[in-house]
């Protein structure tokens, strides 16, 4: 319908945006009553992501036509944006930004890294960016969730963890149970993404790779091996901050930081 | 006391134990006596102040050494999820040493919970709990044990027969112990000596018989 209202790429793409935008915003108002605070977060998240994705479109049509090296600075700009949205999730935990980068860094990064090398990731900026980018917002997501889960599993079980060191256990044993529950809860989602492949969902790049002309059996492939490389990059993102937020949990004593 | 509110929890607090002495801390609720057994195993970093064990300043240990020798229950069992057994071998298999099924039958049996080795530490009730919280820290074989209002979470019953079970382990095993109380009562009947504090503060330290009395 909207194409009969609006005849260039342009308006019909502004058109598009808008319409699905104030879909979110009827279907929210309809449960205004259960999520009161999503009301009012909504409109601005809808602003703030409508003119960080146009951004980096705009950037992207800039960079298509320069250098191949220069996704290096928007991979490296989308990690630190990502280390920061993680850190503000787990403010209670010290020095989280440094951790939270230090374990995208090399949780995403080596993974890319591994890929490219492989030739898997074609070293494109039409390929790199846009793959790179679901990489890092997946560790992003992954990793907040198993901070958020950690805090909780941590501030709710103060007493067993300083019991476990009141017997001689090391700080590693005595989180290890609380580690395994928060990197099991926030893997599950990459998980079972992987398993209704197909069934429950056909992931953008599968549609855009057959809308663009691609053999969809190559398609399908492809986007396979995309869903395990993301899932190999949130799981390591996962296990570089399980060994880094020990540390950052206990003093040089052996004492719990966080408190309930 | 490393807080984000920059008061003393605790202060000018000076005491002295032979072995085999039970030193009862008593006190109003946030008056520091919790905060001070933290302070005696290292949970919580004194600013200023030292604990001598032995005649060797505690910050001269390993953490991890220090609360070996130091026992500690505290108000709640906080069991961990497995099975009796493998609460009453978790001190121990932290130095290596592998409790043999005999071993943790026989320290059952000292709390009466013999025949409790295999069942689900989570399932049982607040008495028993505790009783596995105790054998679980008197496994590790510690010179000292702090006890954080043991029975202040178990019904008057459960209570009275926690308390004659840990004052005949203290005697048999000599042991040397700061029981945190809320009961003077309580404290008159297991303690030699008893320090009183009240905001931080000591009010009153000496002999079981001389503070009462005062």
């Amino acid at each position: 319908m909207l194409n009969y209202f609006f005849h260039s790429q342009l308006a019909l793409g502004i058109a598009e945006c808008a319409a699905s935008g104030l879909l979110a915003l009827a279907v929210l108002l309809l449960a205004r009553n259960r999520a009161p605070g999503l009301l009012k977060e909504l409109p601005l998240a809808e602003l703030r992501g409508i003119v960080q994705i146009v951004a980096v479109g705009a950037i992207l049509a800039f960079m298509l036509r320069g250098p191949q090296w220069t996704s290096l600075f928007v991979l490296t700009a989308m990690m630190l944006a990502a280390a920061t949205i993680v850190c503000k999730r787990a403010r209670q935990i010290p020095h989280a930004f440094a951790l939270a980068l230090t374990s995208i860094c090399i949780g995403a990064g080596l993974i890319l890294a591994i890929m490219i090398v492989l030739g898997v990731i074609p070293l494109k900026i039409t390929m790199l960016v846009p793959v790179g980018s679901m990489i890092i917002a997946n560790t992003m997501n992954t990793q907040s969730l198993f901070l958020d889960r950690l805090r909780a599993e941590v501030t709710s079980h103060v007493g067993e963890i300083e019991s476990s060191l009141a017997l001689g256990a090391t700080t590693d044993t005595a989180l290890l149970f609380y580690l395994r529950s928060a990197l099991r809860a926030s893997l599950i989602p990459s998980i079972d993404n992987i398993r209704s492949l197909g069934i429950v969902w056909i992931p953008g790049i599968m549609a855009g790779m057959v809308l663009s002309g691609a053999s969809p059996l190559f398609a399908a492939l492809y986007q396979f091996v995309v869903l395990a490389t993301i899932f190999s990059a949130a799981a390591l993102t996962c296990f570089v901050s399980s060994h880094l937020v020990t540390r950052r949990l206990f003093s040089a004593h052996d004492q719990l930081l966080l408190c309930a | 006391m490393p807080s984000p509110v920059s008061r003393s929890l605790l202060g000018d607090v000076h005491f002295e134990l032979e072995r085999g002495e039970v030193l009862g801390v008593v006190g109003p609720s946030g008056s520091g006596k919790s905060t001070l057994l933290r302070l005696l195993n290292r949970l919580d970093e004194p600013t200023s102040g030292a604990v001598h064990l032995q005649g060797v300043d505690t910050r001269m240990l390993a953490p991890r050494e220090l609360r070996r020798r130091i026992g500690m229950v505290m108000q709640r069992a906080y069991l961990f999820p497995g099975t009796v057994a493998e609460n009453v071998a978790f001190g121990p298999k932290q130095w290596g040493r592998n409790l043999s099924e005999s071993e943790i039958e026989a320290l059952l049996a000292q709390v009466d919970l013999a025949g409790f080795a295999s069942r689900d530490a989570l399932t049982l009730s607040g008495g028993e709990a505790q009783r596995v919280a105790i054998t679980r820290a008197l496994a590790n074989e510690p010179e000292v044990l702090l006890l954080d209002e043991p029975t202040s979470a178990l019904d008057e019953n459960t209570r009275r027969s926690v308390e004659v079970l840990l004052e005949s382990l203290i005697r048999q095993r000599h042991l040397t112990c700061v029981w945190v109380t809320h009961s003077l009562e309580q404290a008159r009947t297991m303690a030699n000596k008893i320090l009183s504090i009240s905001s931080g503060r000591v009010t009153a330290y000496g002999s079981t018989a001389e503070v009462l009395r005062a």
